[in-house]
């Protein structure tokens, strides 16, 4: 481990510790540790969602697709900041007047009873436990590169057992501030990479585009070797090309709406009004943050050359690797060891944004890169552990065990509790999936909380008729069709695959809105209807909203 | 359940307040339009490419494929919307403000 690098890392985790002291003293209640007591302001709230979305997935993905497969990278930042605007104009500002704590809240007003908060429970823990597998993943990738003594599994682990000290002993508020932070140096070190690359090009686009039209990627199959990294198709390639890229791009604009983690950032503000600021705020950074990416990753494809992107092995391992793992390519790999000083065993698009920055500014520039991506990654995972321990705690444990007679210590314990086993899952479930690519791991996250959630969340808010009956069943469809897709789909059968697709969202999402309408026209619900005023005058006015 | 102090008969006098029944019929004549039609703008992306991948992949200008320059018109346009969003629901506000006011008046306890 380089000196830089240690200095970097530590410095960041004492910032992060610091945070975590001051907010300690103040969120000693479930109100505190869920929702910050609601007085984050818009703007901050606004830099914290940024904070979300910034996260190693599309930091360290979206660079590394773009770098490998150009154009169809870019599909995810599109996808993802034209998200917001469905929070925007249909969920965010009546989801802040109506819910108190979670999702469950949300849907459940009207629809009171058991089944509609358990299901809802249930959503938000799946879709926060898939979002989080994919951010330890990037964890693992980014500390092995970095740490090459440390191997992935334990980095995983290491990174899961940081985030439960910020989650258990901050909750919100430590962990939005840390979110503001961290957005605000993940910004400027882009910003500064970007410009990097610019200026390797003189500051001309016209010869950056020339480049990155000739830069060598990994082609797939036949045809793809002719495109390049500013045409669409190197990604989403073969018979269902066109249907997967529309499939993963229903996914993307309308899962952000139904992602418990962003839902729940709208609960900590003071108003419906500042949760709108939030968003305003928020797409304006994601915006800039994406157009950086952008730039990185075409910048890595080119400076660095994509079949550099991966694990760099030098000196006695590469000879090792070369003799041992490896004689068939004997020549080949030598030749590469006698020009450039290592190998590259495996490529791994999720290390190009920190290799593009060791190429242009150094190791202390890739050091600062690493450290700030690692601390993204300690950051979104507290978010995402405390939209999955207070669905737990709030959902499950008080609302559908205890009937909403545990105390505050009880809860704020349970919620706890829970953030640790959610924890550990998921450091388990990352250790097993480790080296996929980050940003697709979570177009599938994405796929399951556009289906299971949007239609329920959408409906409930906005449609008098909608009933419990409807909302579990539009839930359970969304949620099992969306999973079931997955593992019938190539991603994990690979050519045995069943469905075609890769993201199942196409399906999904329809399917999930389908059986929302079928079951509403079945049965009436009375309750539900009767309800229907109170949700729409609170969630329009604001009335009855703070209690 | 909410707490809440106005009773289920309160609540539907405020639904049925012709003021507010106004400001829905306002927020559903900016949200739905703008709702279609940023799905709609952005769908068209991805439809386009799968109809037409070589013509998305021609050089449109300055280096850009026609792809990638309808790309950026995305970021474009989502900042649009939401410029045009952010000026409307000023006047949102101050209608809904004014029904809360009004609610707390008459039915302050």
């Amino acid at each position: 481990m380089s000196h830089e690098t240690l200095i970097m890392f530590t410095l960041f985790v004492a910032i992060a510790v610091v945070v975590i002291y001051w907010a300690a003293g103040r969120s000693t209640s479930s109100r505190g540790f869920y929702t910050a007591h609601r007085e984050i302001s818009g703007m901050h709230n606004g830099w914290a969602i940024a904070g979300d979305y910034m996260s190693a997935a599309s930091f360290l993905g979206i660079t590394g697709l773009i770098a490998f497969y150009g154009f169809d990278g870019f599909m995810y930042a599109i996808g993802w900041l034209v998200a917001y605007l469905t929070v925007l104009l249909l969920v965010a500002e009546p989801l802040r007047n109506a819910g108190r704590y979670t999702v469950a809240d949300v849907i459940g007003f009207r629809l009171g009873g058991r089944g509609v908060r358990a299901f809802a429970a249930l959503t938000t823990l799946t879709i926060t436990m898939l979002y989080m597998v994919a951010q330890m993943v990037g964890a693992g990738s980014i500390i092995n590169l970095l740490v090459q003594r440390i191997s992935e599994p334990i980095a995983i682990v290491i990174c899961g057992l940081l985030m439960m000290v910020y989650v258990l002993f901050g909750g919100m508020l430590a962990t939005t501030w840390v979110q503001i932070i961290k957005s605000g140096l993940l910004l400027f070190a882009s910003l500064a990479l970007s410009v990097l690359v610019l200026l390797h090009f003189n500051f001309s686009f016209g010869s950056f585009f020339a480049a990155a039209s000739h830069a060598a990627g990994t082609a797939t199959t036949g045809t793809v070797g002719t495109l390049n990294l500013m045409q669409p198709g190197r990604y989403f390639n073969g018979p269902h090309a066109g249907l997967d890229l529309i499939s993963l791009a229903v996914a993307l604009v309308l899962g952000t709406a139904g992602l418990p983690h962003i839902l729940m950032r709208f609960f900590t503000v003071p108003s419906a009004k500042a949760a709108r600021h939030s968003i305003a705020w928020a797409m304006t950074l994601i915006g800039v943050f994406f157009l950086l990416t952008s730039v990185m990753g075409l910048g890595a494809a080119t400076i660095v050359g994509t079949h550099h992107i991966g694990k760099h092995v030098a000196n006695v391992e590469a000879i090792r690797y070369i003799n041992f793992t490896d004689p068939s390519n004997a020549p080949a790999l030598n030749a590469e060891l006698r020009e450039f000083g290592y190998i590259v065993p495996h490529q791994d698009s999720n290390v190009a944004a920190p290799l593009l920055a060791d190429a242009l500014g150094g190791s202390l520039l890739a050091a600062f890169i690493a450290a700030v991506a690692f601390s993204t990654i300690l950051a979104v995972v507290a978010g995402l552990t405390i939209a999955a321990s207070s669905a737990f705690a709030h959902d499950i444990w008080y609302t559908l065990v205890r009937n909403k007679s545990s105390g505050e210590r009880e809860q704020l314990f349970v919620a706890r509790l829970s953030a640790l086993a959610v924890g550990a899952i998921s450091i388990a479930l990352a250790v097993k999936l480790r080296g996929m690519n980050v940003a697709f791991l979570l177009g599938l996250a994405f796929a399951v909380a556009a289906s299971a959630n949007v239609p329920a969340l959408i409906l409930s808010l906005t449609w008098k008729r909608f009933t419990r009956l409807a909302a579990i069943s539009s839930m359970a469809a969304g949620l099992g069709s969306s999973l079931l897709l997955i593992a019938l789909s190539p991603v994990v059968l690979h050519e045995h695959a069943i469905f075609p697709l890769q993201n199942p969202a196409i399906v999904s999402f329809p399917l999930a809105l389908l059986v929302a309408f079928l079951a509403t026209l079945l049965k009436r619900d009375p309750q539900s209807e009767a309800m229907f005023s109170q949700l729409q005058v609170r969630a329009n006015t604001g009335l009855g909203a703070e209690v | 359940m909410q707490h809440h102090h106005l009773t289920a008969r309160e609540w539907d006098k405020l639904a049925a307040d012709p003021q507010f029944q106004a400001l829905l019929r306002e927020r559903r004549r900016f949200v739905i339009p703008a709702s279609i039609f940023f799905l709609l703008f952005y769908l068209s992306l991805p439809i386009g490419i799968a109809i037409a991948p070589t013509f998305m992949g021609k050089p449109a200008f300055g280096g850009l494929t026609v792809a990638f320059a309808l790309g950026l018109l995305q970021f474009v346009m989502a900042w649009g919307v939401l410029f045009l969003y952010m000026r409307e629901a000023k006047i949102f506000d101050l209608k809904a403000e004014a029904i809360a006011t009004r609610a707390h008046e008459e039915f302050a306890p």
